[in-house]
């Protein structure tokens, strides 16, 4: 078979950029694949979608050397146009790519720029519609429907041409775990019953292999590092080795002492062969021991009985009552639009409760404004492009204490300081627009750190990001926790950054709090996760498969294990 | 999104909302252009309560253009007054008599100035019904795709669209900086003078800015992806064919305009003069 994707010796360096970010690719990828591409930030992986949808070179300029043909066609001489009749891209951002202001225009969008008639689209777009299932929401509007939503209409844009290969960009990174669950669910539908080749770009690994999929290619510092199946893939070391997160029970059973062949099947939790494993695994949970939990605390803030509602008839959220005690580090869960966000406003004061407290330190906050809440508290937003204002570093540190009125020398003295903390006093007198995402995010920690918060509330702090800069954010929130005993808050709703990050996990679901406990209770109970639209952990699956009854005793002895680990300096396997 | 907001499409089915894009947009051409060119008080009159039968025809609410119906009003009042204030005998000079009512000198007030003033007051009040339903009953993809029909580029006519589609997550990312602003300690209240509060202003456009760019973008290459601009004509979805109703409105409003800058022509002059 010819195949219908295929790079040889292929090279690109980008016009702004010195090395090549593509080294001597060689790939094939035939017909009615299914091939998942995974890689940290930076290693290439998008680039190489974007080669093959014609964004490279015609987006994005430079040079290439070596040859790339996908469905017969050269992209550089086809044009994007011209590969938008064979290759149907799918990108990250659900929200920025929704062009119509309904669905049923969105879903049209290539149709009318192929001049086809009005009542053959009316046809096309309906059709499409029952495929990915949203013909209830053709007359809607982009801010009615939800991330996941969003993202079918996104499908069936591409769909309606016809395509023969559908190219997802990280389709899973602004989705909840369930939803993201939906969405590789669909994917594979379309799959099979559309007989497409599918590429998925993600690295989320554990989370696509939801489905089956062919081959697996790992790509690394431009160049293509393994293209196994799943099944061996999982068993090597690459993934580690490239600084991806590997399945959490393939990770769990590695540091079990197990070792894994293909032949156990490792691609789906549910259809493993466990029975070589069993008795390793519960030999090791019977030897790690976890340690006393930390004496109760003071409360640092305390939510009491509190309810919202814009409408009133329509509460956004409704008795929720519980406490963050100082020096916790606490997550917030739930789908989005469960209320979370409303309920990080209400407590920075941008909303006014319609009943119930808020208690900072013991003391009512209801008649502090936002500044002055602002002060003992922190809000850290997800995209830090919309929390900088000012082009140097130094500067945007120092503005919340010059707007204050904080003498100069004083200032002076510490931002220096809180720049030492977020390691980036090197770079003080850089302008912002030099930095990476993750240094943007520390920067903008550290103008709120300035103002010495006693609780810092962090709305998705590790959003978009790949396991390598996820675990240097999150290990810099965890610093500034331990020595520096701010509390500190998550809003997310990723499962690991809970499980692995945090001690307690508050749950809202509807409006409702449906649970205020470990992460590892919430994430081994299955009426909670799907209340809360999160994914019942795989540690699950693994400790029931090796008829270890407490799993969320198993998994929280995980946690435990990967964080010895961890601070050891050891990503690998290691014996106890 | 609960309730109407501001100056935004409603969809709503009366005979208004079902005309074409086109056929609104040309009958709102020429209506304004007739109120503009005539100074026909009789004409106006009748135009006036054409206005404010098609308003309430289109049942659109009042919280869909209050506000801005109250912000016309009063540039109305400020016009009049200016009119009054610059060339208080404007009226005098127009229609060639003079009837002093009230005062002397240089500010006497002439019943020929009221007349006249309240004839410019009846131009903004036919003009503003139709212009405002204009707005609140024209799907802007249709619009955009009657645009397109009338010849003018797609581009533009997407242009607006797309503006149209990104304003409420425009108006999410304000709120959102604003908040957040705040909470670092830039108070926006009116406590402060109106220097600083344009300096402070300046710490919510940056970002909104910068958030707003990528998100343009992102955009534009979903837009390419999807094959925008690739040939000089495109289709719409939404495009509305010309019905009955449609050419029965073009014809009356065409009829309509000619009559009425006939009759304001016929004696030479645009001004309606009930003094000689």
């Amino acid at each position: 078979m010819t195949p219908i994707i295929e790079f040889k010796n292929y090279t690109f360096k980008y016009r702004s950029q010195t090395e090549p970010t593509l080294l001597d690719i060689n790939l094939s990828i035939y017909p009615g694949e299914k091939v998942l591409i995974v890689g940290p930030s930076g290693s290439g992986k998008s680039t190489l979608a974007h080669c093959i949808n014609g964004m490279v070179p015609f987006s994005f300029p430079g040079e290439s050397t070596g040859t790339l043909t996908v469905n017969g066609m050269d992209p550089a001489q086809t044009g994007i146009f011209g590969m938008s009749k064979s290759v149907g891209t799918v990108l990250q951002d659900t929200d920025g790519q929704f062009i119509g202001l309904t669905v049923a225009e969105d879903v049209a969008f290539a149709l009318e720029n192929d001049c086809v008639a009005q009542e053959k689209m009316f046809e096309l777009v309906d059709r499409v519609a029952e495929t990915v299932d949203i013909k209830r929401l053709l007359e809607h509007a982009p801010t009615e429907l939800s991330g996941g939503q969003k993202q079918r209409v996104s499908m069936a844009g591409v769909l309606v041409d016809d395509v023969d290969i559908l190219l997802f960009d990280e389709p899973l990174a602004n989705l909840d775990p369930a939803t993201g669950k939906r969405a590789i669910d669909l994917i594979d539908r379309i799959h099979r019953e559309k007989k497409k080749t599918v590429l998925i770009i993600e690295h989320r690994l554990e989370d696509v292999l939801y489905r089956d999929v062919d081959r697996i290619i790992v790509i690394g510092e431009g160049r293509v590092v393994a293209d196994q199946k799943p099944d061996d893939l999982l068993v090597s070391d690459v993934l580690i080795r490239e600084g991806i997160r590997e399945p959490l029970y393939v990770t769990a059973l590695k540091h079990a002492g197990c070792q894994l062949t293909a032949e156990d099947k490792p691609e789906h939790i549910e259809t493993m062969r466990l029975e070589r494993h069993r008795e390793k695994i519960r030999e090791w949970y019977g030897k790690v021991t976890l340690p006393d939990p930390k004496g109760e605390k003071e409360p640092a803030l305390e939510i009491l009985d509190l309810d919202f509602s814009y409408i009133s008839g329509n509460p956004i959220l409704a008795n929720i009552h519980f406490r963050i005690n100082r020096g916790e580090m606490l997550s917030i869960v739930g789908k989005n639009g469960a209320g979370k966000s409303t309920l990080s406003n209400l407590i920075c004061g941008f909303l006014n409760p319609d009943r119930g407290k808020i208690l900072l330190n013991g003391a009512d906050i209801a008649d502090k404004s936002i500044k002055e809440r602002g002060e003992v508290i922190g809000l850290v937003m997800q995209n830090p492009n919309q929390m900088i204002s000012k082009p140097m570093i130094f500067d945007e540190v120092a503005l919340g204490l010059t707007v204050r009125g904080v003498p100069e020398d004083e200032v002076k003295e510490r931002v220096g300081e809180t720049l030492k903390i977020c390691g980036l006093y090197p770079f003080r007198n850089w302008p912002i627009s030099a930095l990476s995402f993750g240094q943007k995010k520390r920067v903008t920690i550290a103008s709120i750190l300035v103002m010495n918060p006693s609780v810092l509330i962090l709305d998705e702090p590790t959003a978009g990001q790949d396991y390598r800069h996820y675990t240097e954010i999150m290990e810099f929130l965890k610093e500034l926790n331990e020595k520096y005993g701010i509390t500190i808050v998550m809003i997310t709703h990723d499962m690991h950054l809970m499980l692995e990050y945090t001690d307690r996990a508050i749950v809202i679901a509807d409006g409702q709090l449906i649970a205020d406990d470990t992460p590892a209770n919430v994430l081994t109970n299955e009426q909670i996760a799907d209340r809360a639209y999160l994914k019942k952990t795989s540690l699950y699956d693994l400790a029931v498969k090796c008829g270890i009854e407490d799993a969320s005793g198993f998994a929280e002895r995980f946690i435990y294990y990967e964080r010895q680990v961890r601070e050891n300096g050891r990503l690998q396997t290691a014996d106890l | 999104m609960a309730g109407s907001r501001l100056l935004t499409y409603k969809e709503k089915n009366t005979w208004i909302h079902r005309l074409s894009g086109v056929t609104k947009m040309l009958f709102f051409l020429l209506w304004s252009i007739t109120g503009m060119l005539t100074y026909d008080t009789r004409i106006l009159i009748v135009m006036l309560i054409l206005s404010f039968v098609i308003f309430a025809l289109s049942r659109t609410e009042w919280a869909q253009v209050g506000t801005v119906f109250k912000f016309i009003l009063l540039f109305l009042c400020l016009n009049l007054l200016a009119v009054y204030a610059f060339s208080p005998h404007q009226g005098t000079i127009i229609y060639g008599t003079e009837t002093v009512l009230a005062f002397s000198g240089r500010y006497s007030l002439t019943a020929e100035q009221l007349f006249y003033e309240f004839n410019i007051m009846l131009k903004y009040l036919t003009v503003t019904p139709v212009v405002l339903m204009f707005i609140v009953t024209t799907n802007p993809s249709e619009f955009a795709a009657s645009l397109n029909k009338l010849g003018i580029s797609y581009n533009v006519g997407y242009a607006i669209a797309i503006a149209l589609r990104y304003v409420p997550d425009v108006q999410a990312d304000f709120t959102k900086i604003k908040h957040a602003q705040e909470a670092r300690g830039i108070e926006m209240s009116s406590k402060t003078s109106l220097w600083n509060r344009l300096k402070k202003m300046s710490m919510i456009i940056f970002p909104l800015l910068f958030s707003s760019m990528d998100r343009i973008d992102v955009v534009s290459n979903a837009m390419e992806l999807r094959g925008f601009g690739k040939h000089k004509k495109r289709t719409w979805y939404m495009a509305r064919k010309l019905t009955r109703n449609d050419y029965l409105t073009l014809a009356f409003v065409v009829a309509f305009a000619a009559i009425a800058l006939a009759i304001t022509f016929s004696d030479g002059s645009r001004f309606y003069n009930p003094f000689v």
